[in-house]
């Protein structure tokens, strides 16, 4: 019984396989990069880089067609440029990062939008939206894994700088290091993992599975390092509940990993171990101190 | 209201090849008649029966698809220009009355596929999606608008069109009647090759699953079995469940024939293929033809390429 609603389903189909390692690799990189996403305040600017990359992908779509280099490469380029543009301005101008963010992914999701209707058929964008974690294939899959795999090195060798630049960032100058270069790097993990996440689940999807996890982890550990493993942990949770979701109960796979997600975050947000609804206004552990 | 406006299109159209026959042969060399037209298949059609006295206007063109059609100012111009206007009907392009009525076109629109008999839309189990479902996405109510892929069908459009052409240019309704008859021909000759191609392939092997639900008519005309993951409309996403489904059906059944179809995801046959072993087929055309110079350029190669398709992939497991 338990076994044919939890192991059978991966036992029988390879594309099952598939898309539970797929989005397993993807819980292990967007968490972290999550995490500190919703450190340095910029929870929204995930969500503002999905759009960015979604006209690059485009355009590798309308020179390449349904490639996966292509659409990579573009939506790598294009979600970097915005980031790069973004900060440039942020540090010349009065303008602030999350407003020049603002200008730059609608003028570059405008952009993608008019190229795909004028040079493509009108349905290569929904093609371009919505990927689904069900056709995910080898060549998508090693893409998936690498950038993960990379993403979690990264961290490691800029993880002490990176964090102290999110508390402490005139700290970090007067020791001698250059902050900006620190975030840079991050932003390019960032717009890597939304590739990486666009390749599995689409666009839109794909940010679902970066901050749910992250803001839920909040809930459950203390520290950075702890609430990036809780995050992992939960996105992977929701990948693979999601995919049995949509297996039993036939619902589309992209939206069922990413609503198991908002789920988890809901009930974190209800009685997770720390600042949740629970702790504040039932404190029962007073009682027990 | 749709059998009213036929009959109306039918009085016009013998009034109009009574006044053309009358009609001194020498007026000639008049301005095109402007036509729009919803598809780019039905377009070849109009094109086949109008000749040079028709300039046609195909607003979704090649590999565009009809369901998800988004208007543009210059189409709601095309349409205010032309005399007439052609549409497949069956709820093909929900978004047309809205367009012609915010065009404000006058002219006559001929439905092309009145007096076929209409079929309702495959509810098909296997591949397992649940009727509420269906119904919240389904824009085309029950019925299965892709009429034009049974060619006996595309003989009552070419009626329609020619009527249609005759009543908006009466002068030209013999040539329309010259070429359509021509264009008939070609037709049945082409549903005689069809059914002889078809017959080839031993029944039991003629299954066949496609990205696409759009061969319904097909399926019931010539005895071809379809079976798709993805309901009738492009935007449907897929659940697990239902590609898990299919698979166990390739599996069962023994399916040899798998086929990407010219707009949904590409990738997620490519993936049931790789899991079944089965190797996927060249693209079918259902709702768009193909390119200028493509495989499909026009209804007539169209079917041809399909049936070509569909044979050697449901013969595939035998030879």
């Amino acid at each position: 019984m338990i076994y044919d609603f939890l192991v059978a389903p991966f036992a029988e189909f390879a594309f099952m396989r598939r898309a539970l390692v797929a989005a397993l690799a993807l819980a292990m990189g967007c968490g972290p990069v999550g995490v500190i996403l919703v450190l340095r305040r910029m929870s929204l600017v995930g969500d503002a880089m999905s759009h960015a990359v979604l006209p690059g992908a485009a355009v590798g779509f309308v020179i390449a067609g349904l490639s996966l280099f292509w659409m990579s490469l573009g939506g790598f380029v294009a979600g970097l440029l915005v980031a790069v543009l973004s900060g440039l301005v942020a540090r010349v101008t009065a303008l602030r990062e999350d407003a020049s963010f603002a200008a730059f992914y609608l003028i570059a999701l405008a952009t993608g939008v008019a190229l795909v209707s004028t040079r493509g058929s009108n349905v290569d964008l929904m093609r371009v939206l919505f990927g689904t974690v069900l056709a995910v294939d080898d060549a998508a899959l090693l893409l998936v894994a690498g950038i993960s795999t990379l993403t979690l090195l990264v961290l490691a060798a800029i993880y002490r700088p990176l964090v102290i630049e999110c508390f402490d960032p005139g700290f970090l100058n007067a020791a001698g290091a250059r902050g900006g270069l620190y975030h840079v790097a991050f932003m390019v993990l960032v717009v890597l993992n939304l590739v990486a996440g666009f390749q599995a689940m689409g666009t839109l999807m794909a940010v679902g599975m970066m901050m749910l996890p992250a803001t839920a982890a909040r809930f459950w550990a203390r520290g950075v390092w702890p609430t990036c493993v809780a995050a992992v942990g939960l996105g992977s949770g929701a990948g693979a509940a999601g995919l049995l979701l949509s297996f039993h109960l036939n619902l589309p796979s992209g939206p069922a990993i990413v609503l198991t997600a908002g789920a988890l975050y809901l009930a974190s947000l209800a009685v997770g171990r720390y600042d949740s609804l629970m702790t504040r206004y039932l404190p029962r552990t007073h009682l027990r101190a | 209201m749709r059998s009213g406006m036929l009959f109306r299109c039918e009085a016009a159209g013998l009034a109009a090849l009574a006044l053309g026959l009358a009609a001194p042969a020498f007026a000639q060399a008049p301005p095109p008649v402007k036509a729009v037209v919803s598809f780019s298949i039905l377009g070849d059609m109009v094109r086949a029966v109008g000749g040079a006295r028709v300039a046609v206007t195909t607003l979704v063109g090649p590999d565009g698809d009809a369901h998800v059609f988004q208007p543009a100012p210059g189409d709601a111009r095309a349409v205010a220009d032309a005399k007439v206007v052609f549409v497949n009907g069956l709820g093909f392009e929900g978004w047309m009355e809205r367009l012609a009525q915010s065009a404000g076109f006058k002219g006559v629109t001929v439905v092309a596929s009145s007096g076929v008999r209409p079929q309702k839309m495959k509810d098909d189990d296997d591949h397992g999606h649940t009727k509420a479902k269906d119904a919240g996405r389904d824009d085309h109510g029950k019925l299965d608008p892709h009429a034009w892929q049974d060619l006996r069908n595309a003989l009552v459009y070419v009626d329609n069109i020619e009527k249609g052409l005759g009543a908006a240019d009466p002068a030209g309704a013999v040539a329309y009647g010259a070429n359509a008859a021509a264009y008939r021909k070609q037709l049945q000759e082409l549903d005689a090759w069809v059914r002889a191609e078809i017959a080839q392939v031993p029944e039991p092997k003629r299954k066949v699953i496609t990205s696409h639900d759009a061969f319904g008519y097909f399926a019931s005309a010539y005895g071809v079995r379809f079976l798709a993951p993805v309901g009738v409309s492009t935007d449907a996403e897929p659940s697990a469940k239902g590609v898990a489904a299919l698979i166990r059906q390739v599996k069962r059944e023994k399916i040899t024939a798998l086929f990407v179809e010219n707009i949904t995801n590409p990738k997620l046959i490519e993936q049931i293929g790789k899991e079944t072993g089965v190797r996927p087929g060249p693209r079918l055309f259902s709702d768009a033809l193909s390119k200028p110079g493509g495989p499909a350029d026009s209804y007539l190669k169209m079917f041809r390429h399909n049936v070509g398709a569909l044979k050697a992939a449901m013969l595939g497991g035998t030879s």
